[in-house]
């Protein structure tokens, strides 16, 4: 026999961006929970609204499922006497596992003989191990969490009621003084109270009761909504996932409705219209079937189309208030000068230590220039990265920026061309806020991309300096993100600049500075620390794995770009069976040199001709090495070390390295160390795990 | 209806749930939050149910009577209760429904939204409560009040008059609303913004703040010196106000203003500390009240 089983958590409005997470959660929880009481079920359906969590479980046995067991006692020699009798022990033993010494058998483990008994653990009632549930629904973690009255629990939300289902019967327990029953509420304004007769009719009483609780279901409510305003007014709208779901989480009964802007605001810049649409309101934006934004919005009601003008009156009532202030910013803004902004910026923090955001923008500039120096960038070029550097933050004292933060750079971007910057300046600035997120787009121009880095190595450098290292989720200014954005850049510009010199740049900016940092080697070791984990990091995602990372990462993160390529040969000579032979040869010199300390190599002294001919190719190598490594040229370089592996081969075959003649010994063994050395300047292929052998 | 009718709606409503109706408090300051009548009184054990029109200046926001919807002086209708009931919800809805808006007929809708004051060095978790698409109402439930953890937990109902009045009444300008027939907002207090926008931005005497908010401070130390926490509190409450205005008058520099907020916020933990030891060495005599009724 089975019987469903139903919990519902019904709470004040949960945060829409808890919800998803809550939800699967509940999933695995309740899974684990299941096997763990080893109940058999048929079934586990999940559902969520901002109001409720919920956990349907069909078909769930009425029984644990019996098992049998084995009990180990004591060991045999003491569960006998001499006489081969039971003793104490072993009959305590099977007293205490509820059998008799009838039940013993004995067997071995690990050379002793132990007693056993064996036990059948008869399942318990389903019904008697129900109320265990309260802790599921306790330990469910939520990004932030509150206290409300005077209970001591800590939750997303209050909790307001509790339902727990067994078939019929309700499942008794109690968290925060509310009692489990089989009580759920309906929509807030439009549903009624509802008993539950049982766990199935949950889904069906809930949606007679306006609250459609498939989270699945709602999202494509909304989609069909929009779906047929779109056929109806021959409009577009494009959805974005994320505020399909945030949207979807905010109501319990989507009803989709259009709504219309005063077609004068269209003259704004449209990001401003889309920002005020969609982050503040949570509306989707309406374009044309040419993509140009019409004056709609698509809005969603949480509850049915009754009153549905009074509501679209509202809404749009609301962002037009939204967009004349835009307006009015938007004007206002563009009778100043980019100096006025400029100005603002000495009253902005930018960081307690760190200075204001004009100490920050005066910092950048300086990178930024050194940046494009090194990258031997044409003077007019030159000019325009220190423009663009120079007025990279002015639109954060906008009003515009500082009602919508969302549009900073974006504003700064338009304001820029406003005031008759260079285009190109212009869209550097709207790109040295990119990328904006993890696998975001990154800076096309130049510009773009010089200040991004500079901005961002000014923000990781300063942080760490001031301590605030990110720890675990810890991680408030971003650093983890900008320093893979860094990474980024430079590799997909092919950069032929070291990050250690790029932090080395911004180091020795800090150090100029009257402000109170250490920049000591600890700072340094931070860093050091900091990046090489954001470049595993992004190897990984790359798909290289952690032994060709080690041995790429060995000295330096260097050329990022070249480091990357470094990583993609060696990944693949890692597993090609004509690359064994070199391997061999190059490991073995790197492994003997750990041995050795460096002297000049003296070749009259050498013994034999392999000795001779290593060295003459090891020259020659090192030349064309070094042509290679200066070209950035990871495959060049590594077969450039490949053809040091045949006269490696004869060295070893040909000569004792480990001579009794002291001098030739250390002679020997500084030519393999200056070998190894040129070897270690490409990687630590030591590090490696070759697969060719398998 | 017009503001006078929603405010005494309100206070109908909310005297009802036997909240104590109390008048503005008579210092000058940014938010219902920061009346005694909320943040000292939702510090401690003892019950406290509260309701009031709270006048909140917001020098910065000051627009010289121009800017349809910002005003350098707002009005607040501020509820607290504690503990929090577990109907609040549905309490607020109804106080709603007396205002004449009906759920059915609109999308009322709870958005996360979290509240931090670090001047006063408390926060809480709630949501701002948006009708039709707009934010009337911040509801919060503290979590913690002047540095201290808050136990039991008030819940703070704070609606903006003037956006209300504005959706109720469907007008756009905030100086159109009809705050009892035939007396606009305008009428009242276009001149007092205009003023206050000119005294703020151009004409105040920054040498004078400047001293105020030191001797402010002072004796707001002194006054705590002798264990008076309400004297003591007035003018941290004239600190933070005096700051405001300097602080709109751009005079204070970046890294002054952390300073300024930080000189604040010391005062407010002490006294929120003094407060709850006063209250406790009284016995906590509300709780007692409670007991006996």
């Amino acid at each position: 026999m089975t019987k469903g089983i139903l919990f519902e958590i019904g709470l004040e409005e949960l945060p829409a961006r808890f919800i998803y997470n809550a939800e699967k959660q509940l999933a695995t929880k309740t899974k684990n929970w299941l096997e763990k009481l080893r109940i058999s079920f048929e079934s586990i359906t999940t559902y969520s609204t901002p109001r409720r969590l919920a956990v349907l479980i069909k078909k769930a046995a009425e029984e644990q499922t019996t098992i049998e067991e084995e009990a180990k006692g004591p060991a045999e020699k003491i569960a006998k006497d001499e006489h081969g009798d039971w003793t104490k022990a072993a009959i305590g033993f099977t007293k205490g596992q509820g059998k008799t010494t009838d039940d013993i058998y004995t067997k071995e483990v690990k050379g002793t003989n132990y007693i056993f008994v064996k036990k059948h653990i008869i399942g318990k009632r389903t019904k008697d191990l129900l109320p265990s549930f309260q802790s599921i629904i306790e330990s469910i973690q939520f990004a932030n969490n509150m206290r409300w009255a005077e209970e001591t629990i800590r939750y997303a939300r209050p909790i307001r009621w509790l339902v727990a289902l067994y078939g019929e019967h309700v499942i008794p327990f109690e968290i925060a003084h509310v009692k489990t029953s089989n009580i759920t509420y309906g929509h807030r304004y439009l549903g009624k109270t509802i008993q539950l007769q049982s766990p199935d009719e949950y889904e069906t009483k809930l949606k007679d009761n306006f609250v459609i609780a498939n989270p699945q279901d709602r999202k494509q409510l909304i989609l069909d909504g929009i779906q047929s305003l779109e056929r109806k007014e021959s409009f577009q709208v494009p959805v974005e996932q994320d505020l399909l779901n945030e949207v979807c989480n905010l109501v319990e009964y989507p009803s989709v409705f259009q709504g219309s802007i005063d077609p004068d605001f269209l003259q704004l810049p449209s990001e401003v219209l889309v920002t005020s649409m969609k982050e503040h309101q949570r509306y989707f934006p309406v374009k044309s079937n040419e993509g140009k934004l019409l004056p709609y919005f698509i809005g969603v009601r949480n509850g049915d189309y009754h009153a549905i003008h009074t509501v679209i009156k509202g809404n749009e009532k609301v962002l037009k208030a939204r967009l004349s202030d835009a307006q009015f910013f938007y004007e206002e803004d563009r009778k100043q000068s980019i100096s006025f902004f400029q100005k603002k910026l000495e009253r902005v923090v930018f960081q307690d230590k760190l200075g204001t955001l004009k100490d920050k923008v005066d910092r950048i500039v300086e990178i930024s220039e050194q940046l494009g120096k090194l990258l031997n960038l044409d003077k007019n070029t030159l000019t325009k990265v220190k423009r663009a550097a120079e007025i990279c933050k002015f639109d954060l004292t906008t009003n515009m920026v500082n009602e919508f933060t969302e549009l900073q750079g974006i504003m700064g971007e338009t304001y820029a061309l406003h005031f008759n910057e260079d285009a190109e300046v212009a869209k550097g600035l709207r790109e040295h806020y990119l990328p904006d997120h993890a696998n975001g787009e990154l800076p096309v121009t130049i510009l773009g991309s010089i200040v991004s880095v500079a901005d961002k190595l000014d923000t990781i450098v300063g942080c760490i300096a001031a301590g605030l290292v990110p720890s675990g989720s810890q991680d408030p200014y971003g650093l983890r993100r900008q320093a893979v954005a860094i990474l980024r850049i430079m590799e997909s510009n092919s950069w032929n600049i070291s990050l250690e010199s790029l932090i080395n740049i911004t180091l020795n900016r800090y150090q100029a500075l009257p402000v109170d940092l250490k920049i000591n080697n600890d700072v340094k070791n931070e860093l050091n620390k900091f990046f090489r984990l954001r470049a595993t990091f992004l190897f990984k995602e790359m798909g290289i794995e952690q032994d060709v990372i080690q041995a790429v990462l060995h000295n330096e993160i260097g050329v990022f770009g070249y480091t990357v390529d470094k990583a993609s040969v060696l990944s693949e000579k890692r597993n090609d069976d004509s690359f064994k032979n070199v391997q061999e040869a190059l490991v073995r010199i790197l492994n003997l040199s750990k041995h050795s300390h460096r002297d000049e190599v003296n070749p009259a002294i050498f013994e034999t001709s392999s000795e001779q001919m290593l060295f003459d190719k090891y020259q020659e190598t090192h030349q064309a090495y070094k042509t290679a490594n200066k070209d950035r040229n990871a495959d060049e370089a590594l077969k450039q070390l490949g053809k040091l592996a045949e006269p490696i081969h004869h060295f070893f075959e040909h000569n004792m390295v480990m001579s009794d003649d002291e001098k030739i010994r250390n002679n020997r063994l500084s030519l393999v160390n200056h070998i190894a050395m040129l070897i270690n300047d490409f990687a630590d292929l030591s590090a490696v795990e070759w697969k060719q052998h398998f | 209806m017009n503001i006078q009718e929603m405010i005494l709606a309100l206070q109908k409503h909310w005297s009802d749930q036997n909240c104590l109706l109390m008048q503005a408090y008579d210092v000058e300051k940014g938010a219902g939050t920061m009346s005694p009548m909320t943040l000292l009184r939702s510090l401690g054990p003892e019950p406290w149910n509260v309701a009031y029109v709270e006048p909140s200046r917001r020098p910065a926001d000051g627009r010289y009577g121009k800017n349809p919807n910002r005003l350098y002086q707002h009005h607040q209708f501020q509820v607290i209760m504690k503990p929090s009931p577990a109907n609040i919800q549905e309490l607020y809805l109804e106080s709603l429904r007396k205002l004449g808006i009906n759920p059915l007929e609109h999308d009322i809708r709870f958005v996360e939204d979290n509240w931090e004051n670090p001047t006063l060095g408390a926060s809480g978790l709630g949501w701002e409560v948006w009708l039709d698409g707009m934010e009337i109402t911040q509801f919060t439930y503290f979590q913690q009040i002047g540095g201290l953890e808050a136990n039991p937990v008030s819940v703070e109902l704070t609606y903006g008059i003037e956006r209300l009045a504005s959706f109720i009444q469907d007008k756009e300008n905030v100086f159109e609303l009809e705050w009892t027939k035939g007396v606009t907002i305008g009428d009242i207090f276009y001149q007092p913004e205009y003023e206050h926008s000119v005294y703020t931005f151009e004409e105040s005497n920054t040498d004078m703040l400047f001293n105020l908010f030191s001797m402010y401070e002072q004796e707001a130390k002194a006054a705590m010196e002798k264990e008076l926490v309400f004297p003591s509190y007035d003018y941290v409450l004239k600190c933070s106000h005096t700051f405001n205005l300097l602080d709109a008058r751009g005079v204070i520099s970046v890294t002054e203003r952390t300073g300024y907020i930080a000189r604040v916020r010391t005062l407010a933990r002490n006294i929120a500390k003094a407060y709850v030891a006063q209250r406790e060495r009284l016995g906590f005599p509300m709780l007692k009240k409670e007991g006996e009724y």
